[in-house]
């Protein structure tokens, strides 16, 4: 077949892994806030804060990692607000969460007036001398950016804390019954504000990943409905950050080889082809909602219920 | 900044109120994105600075950017109107019907809608022939390619968009019988993550030239990454991949600004016209070439300019076949301007089908 030689076959592969990756930070920032309790919608909007803080940092400081920082803290910074609206004040999660996606869209756009068009370096793929140069192999394994494998680390060391660690069980449980959890003594607000926080710095990880490596440049609503989609994979991961993972590769793919088969010029409708991630999204939703104790055991309990100390 | 800049000349202008400017001729643009320093709407920005530059003290001129296509928009265009502003600029086509609604209140006012197609007694629409600069980057293109690759991406299949892959394409083909053009659809304007997925896309399928018809520079940062090249869109892109970019379709509305709103300066004004300029009023404009385009290519793209120019050449003078070799347009005969309006198929020498 045309075009499917083994070097076009890693070029997808690398392009696979660029499009999942901010998928994988904000799904898990998303994942550790909605195991403590708190269901949180304003991903799209943290990751817009998170680009252009990163953004901003790096035109005036042109260094990546104080980049990545500012995107954490500019999200976390968000997330706070939130966090004061639903723990503290008891709004609705919901309303609250779509507000804040609203309110991410046009502070983002605001802070980033001036910053439309200027160009930075992005940050380039690591290159190990040696082993990236091993055909195949090398390319899939170490031709990647450094965010890819903090990824992969951050998936394994949240799967870690949340099934093995003691604080992990704790934030579990207040996820599954705050009265419980407050009863034996644990901070509930407390810890739901750091999850909260958490999912704030993540979110704002995904979208620098997105205003500094992928697409070097501040637009406005660049992340382009990517939250959402970070918001349907936890629910389609069942709150299991290896699922989690997996989703989001399986996203990034179809995404990838629709646009192979559609620049290959095969007859297949691109409108069809375009729907394809989310029909694949939508499908894995229906099959595992068909069991109703997988979502069960693992949605948390009190997802959405706001605690008062006192009820 | 230039908004900063924009309220505080309000304000000097707001203390400083003298007789004078009563009789100040009142000019607004309205902005469909920020206006930032590349694309659409810094395009239409310059513009606006030309006539400023040219009309000094006779007319005031004010902006207002990112206003949104529909109810929005027909806002902004109607505030204009009753604050008595004698011309409109209505710079995005989805401000088509708000502008006409406006328009009809408001007979007295002058209105310039770009890109769209409905006209009134007192709305003027314009447009540039961005297929004759897309040809012209077509046969640079075509001289650049080792692969005989071409990729491009596209947002939406619709005429504009086709037409500008074909006038490409047919540039290519001119120099080039064996290069092809592959497109991938992105069916968004703006969606810098999805156009840098498709660039890369066809970038691993060999393509080592890439254009695009799409909001965003991502394509040419793919580009440059990857150490292909790219032709730009709109702006000169070249800050975004100095090795990268060939050459750029750039627009340049100024002559048309300058000269509408001498009309209205002199009285002369009119409406119901229909202005679709190129390459010979200096609508559309080619970005200075990379070093990498060896002279005797300039000297090629130069002659085809100065003859489409001249109306010796026509980018879409037939014979002209489709890609699956039907012969469309007979030999002797060139497409008329409806025919480009509507352009619903590819021509030889790019893959695929048209998604319909």
């Amino acid at each position: 077949m045309i075009g499917f030689e083994v070097e076009t076959i890693i070029a997808i592969l690398l392009g696979v892994a660029r499009g999942a990756t901010p998928l994988v930070f904000a799904a898990i920032g998303e994942l550790i806030t909605e195991k403590a309790g708190v269901l949180n919608l304003g991903v799209e909007g943290m990751m817009l804060v998170g680009a252009v803080g990163g953004f901003i940092a790096v035109v005036a400081t042109g260094s990546p990692t104080v980049g990545f920082i500012a995107a954490m803290l500019a999200g976390a910074l968000l997330s706070a607000l939130f966090a004061v609206l639903v723990l503290f004040l008891h709004t609705n999660q919901v309303a609250s969460g779509l507000a804040l996606t609203i309110f991410g869209v046009g502070v983002s756009a605001f802070f980033g007036l001036k910053y439309i068009g200027t160009p930075i370096k992005g940050l380039q793929a690591i290159d190990i001398p040696g082993l990236s140069d091993i055909p195949i192999v090398g390319p899939l394994l170490f031709g990647h950016d450094i965010m890819v494998y903090a990824a992969f680390v951050l998936v394994a060391v949240t799967a870690w804390f949340l099934n093995k660690s003691r604080w992990g069980m704790i934030l579990r449980a207040v996820g599954e019954s705050h009265h419980a959890a407050h009863a034996i003594g644990y901070p509930v607000v407390l810890i739901r504000f750091c999850a909260i926080l958490f999912g704030g710095a993540m979110c704002g990880l995904a979208g620098a990943y997105i205003s500094l490596i992928y697409t070097p440049m501040w637009a406005e609503n660049m992340t382009a409905g990517r939250g959402w989609i970070a918001l349907a994979l936890v629910v389609f991961a069942t709150w299991k950050p290896g699922r989690a993972l997996i989703g989001a590769y399986l996203f990034g793919g179809v995404t990838i080889l629709q646009l192979n088969v559609q620049s290959l010029g095969l007859d297949v409708s691109g409108h069809l082809m375009n729907m394809l991630p989310y029909i694949a999204t939508i499908l894995v939703l229906v099959l595992i909602s068909r069991d109703e104790t997988k979502i069960r055991l693992n949605a948390p309990a009190c997802l959405g219920k706001p605690f008062r100390a006192d009820g | 900044m230039g908004k900063l800049k924009a309220v505080l000349a309000a304000a000097t202008l707001a203390l400083g109120a003298t007789a004078a400017q009563a009789e100040q001729t009142k000019i607004g643009f309205v902005y469909v994105s920020p206006i930032g320093d590349a694309g659409y709407t810094y395009q239409h920005d310059l513009g606006r600075k030309a006539i400023e530059e040219e009309f000094g003290d006779k007319i005031k001129v004010s902006f207002v950017e990112s206003v949104a296509e529909g109810p929005d928009s027909e806002r902004v265009i109607m505030n204009y109107a009753k604050n008595g502003y004698d011309m409109v600029f209505a710079t995005s086509f989805g401000y088509m019907n708000p502008t006409l609604k406006v328009a009809k209140k408001f007979p007295k006012v002058a209105f310039e809608h770009a890109t769209g197609y409905k006209r009134a007694k007192n709305v003027n629409t314009y447009v540039a022939r961005f297929y004759e600069g897309r040809y012209l980057a077509g046969l640079v293109a075509g001289k650049m390619t080792t692969s005989n690759v071409i990729g491009y991406v596209a947002a939406f299949p619709i005429p504009e968009v086709v037409r500008g892959i074909n006038a490409f394409t047919r540039g290519i083909r001119e120099v080039n019988k064996d290069a092809q053009v592959r497109v991938i659809w992105t069916n968004s304007w703006f969606d810098p993550g999805k156009e840098r997925e498709a660039a890369d896309t066809l970038i691993g399928q060999g393509a080592d030239v890439l254009n695009m018809h799409a909001d965003s520079p991502a394509t040419i940062q793919a580009a440059a990454d990857a150490g292909v090249y790219a032709i730009g869109y709109n702006s000169d892109l070249s800050k975004f991949g100095p090795k990268a970019q060939l050459t750029s379709t750039v627009t340049n509305w100024a002559p048309y600004y300058v000269k509408r709103v001498t009309e209205v300066l002199e009285g002369k004004w009119e409406g119901n016209q229909d202005t679709w300029d190129g390459l010979k009023e200096g609508m559309v404009e080619m970005a200075p070439f990379n070093d990498a385009v060896p002279q005797d290519v300039r000297d090629l793209v130069e002659k085809a300019k100065q003859d489409i120019i001249a109306g010796t050449l026509h980018p879409f003078a037939g014979p002209i076949n489709d890609n699956e070799g039907k012969e469309r347009v007979a030999a002797g005969t060139t497409m008329t301007d409806g025919d480009l309006l509507g352009f619903n198929w590819y021509v030889e020498g790019v893959v695929g089908k048209l998604p319909n």
